[in-house]
């Protein structure tokens, strides 16, 4: 068996990752499923959360807003809304972001929704994680 | 006969003009460039998540079995009675028709819904600008794209119509560069107030961009979605066949490529979710229909947003091409007056002499 699989991340704006990947570990709804190659074919919506897959024995990470995976056995195709390596990682912004969201969900005002606000600090987490892992 | 003087003054005022547009046309040629490489950098992605949806379709239940409705808002066709029409124009002007001929179909469109209340979200100053003389401002503002893509507050109940016709949201400034959060951010927006009921029906006119050679003005329905992967146009605009010609002069001018982004479409892009295995599905095939369906709203309006600048920005480049050449000509011909004007000048000045020396 081939100890490679294709791996694509697909965002509106540009294809972020094109390359042979060894392993990845994503982020799916239902929790983080790890996958290596001659996986069985599958389909599953993603969380906000990290990606990290081994290309060449190096580890890389990206994080992840929303999206969508394929696996094929040899082939992974992640479509996801935003992706981003810890180095496009805005800090700052992530950390006003997460202060923002705190903010609005401390009010308890009702007019906030609350799940937008969650999901928004769930980014932003996620985001600064990546980032300080780099 | 002319002033010598006057007519060389005019004549540098056009070459001074002719810089300015033939530095245009490189610059918009340039950003053409860019906006042809995002168009085609969002295809992917785009038809990723059509080939999902539609292999979707075939295995989730998305209509009811016993009264064939469809179980997805998103679907349900209503009788349209608010309608929602998205205007794609550009920012700035000197492009020609480009944002007239979006405001002429607007209107157009305007007039067959008449009777039915319309909802205005304008994209781009010119055509905010335009459609502001026009129609009143609601009294319950859609926020700015960047403000919505931050905002969390739940959006305030619908108030009173300040008119049938009316504008709930202009966003300007933000073709400059245009991010898929904006676009997701009015996607949504949009998707609230259709599942509310608000609206029944969504439309965007825009002038779409295959290449330089390939465009036309359309208004596209988006929501409810007919049918997953194909485009429901309501009002086509080609462009006429002088236009065409003049576009690609323009093009082969200032270096543009013809072939449009859609010739390199991906290969593999295509493929994405229709491989012939049974999948697992981590999530019931519903659910997934459910996440997506608005994902690929989403994306429409993104498409529709980066061919529109790639279109504005090709509209520009020709209509400076044009003004390029006129200035050439004008130049060519007022260059020609002079030379006359100089020369009946030195006859009539030879004249007198000769008539001076011979009455000597």
């Amino acid at each position: 068996m081939a100890d490679t699989f294709k791996l694509e991340i697909v965002t509106p704006e540009k294809k972020v990752v094109d390359t042979a990947a060894e392993e990845i570990q994503i982020p799916g709804k239902n929790g983080y499923l790890g996958v290596l190659p001659g996986h069985a074919p599958l389909i599953t919506e993603l969380a906000v959360g990290e990606i990290s897959f081994r290309e060449n024995s190096v580890e890389q990470r990206l994080a992840v807003a929303w999206g969508f995976a394929e696996v094929l056995p040899d082939k992974v195709t992640i479509l996801a809304e935003t992706a981003e390596r810890p180095s496009e990682i805005d800090v700052d912004r992530a950390r006003q972001a997460k202060a923002r969201a705190e903010q609005r969900l401390a009010n308890g005002d009702t007019m906030v929704d609350v799940d937008r606000a969650l999901d928004a600090l769930q980014r932003a987490e996620t985001r600064l994680e990546v980032a300080a892992k780099k | 006969m002319a002033n010598i003087l006057d007519i060389r003054r005019r004549i540098r005022s056009v070459i001074n003009t002719r810089q300015i547009t033939k530095a245009m046309k490189v610059v918009s040629a340039a950003k053409l460039r860019r906006a042809q490489e995002r168009a085609l950098a969002a295809r992917p992605y785009a038809q990723m998540l059509t080939n999902v949806l539609k292999s979707l379709v075939a295995r989730a239940e998305i209509y009811d079995p016993e009264t064939g409705e469809p179980k997805h808002p998103l679907l349900a066709q209503r009788e349209e009675e608010n309608i929602l029409l998205i205007v794609v124009t550009g920012d700035k002007g000197l492009a020609g028709a480009f944002n007239a001929n979006i405001t002429k179909a607007a209107s157009r469109f305007l007039e067959s819904k008449e009777g039915k209340n319309v909802d205005i979200e304008a994209i781009g100053r010119k055509g905010r600008d335009f459609l502001r003389r026009r129609y009143p401002a609601a009294k319950v503002q859609t926020r700015s794209l960047a403000d919505l893509a931050e905002s969390i507050e739940a959006e305030p109940d619908e108030a009173e119509r300040a008119a049938a016709i009316q504008i709930t949201g202009e966003h300007v400034g933000i073709l400059g560069k245009v991010e898929f959060a904006q676009a997701s951010a009015l996607a949504q927006n949009v998707i609230a107030r259709y599942c509310r009921g608000e609206i029944d029906a969504v439309y965007v006119v825009f002038n779409e961009f295959k290449s330089v050679i390939a465009q036309r003005l359309i208004v596209e329905q988006v929501l409810p979605i007919e049918q997953i992967g194909a485009q429901t146009v309501r009002l086509v605009e080609e462009m006429t066949e002088e236009e065409k010609k003049k576009a690609k002069e323009a093009a082969i001018s200032a270096g543009v490529g013809m072939r449009g982004p859609q010739h390199e479409a991906d290969e593999s892009a295509s493929q994405f979710g229709t491989a012939q295995v049974d999948y697992i599905y981590e999530q019931s095939p519903e659910e997934l229909f459910r996440a997506l369906l608005p994902k690929y709203v989403s994306i429409q309006i993104f498409r529709s947003l980066l061919e529109s600048v790639a279109a504005e920005h090709a509209a520009r480049m020709t209509a400076m091409d044009s003004a390029t050449n006129n200035a050439t000509d004008m130049i060519d011909s007022l260059t020609l007056v002079m030379n006359r004007a100089r020369q009946a000048k030195i006859t009539k000045e030879i004249i007198e002499i000769v008539s001076g020396a011979a009455a000597m």
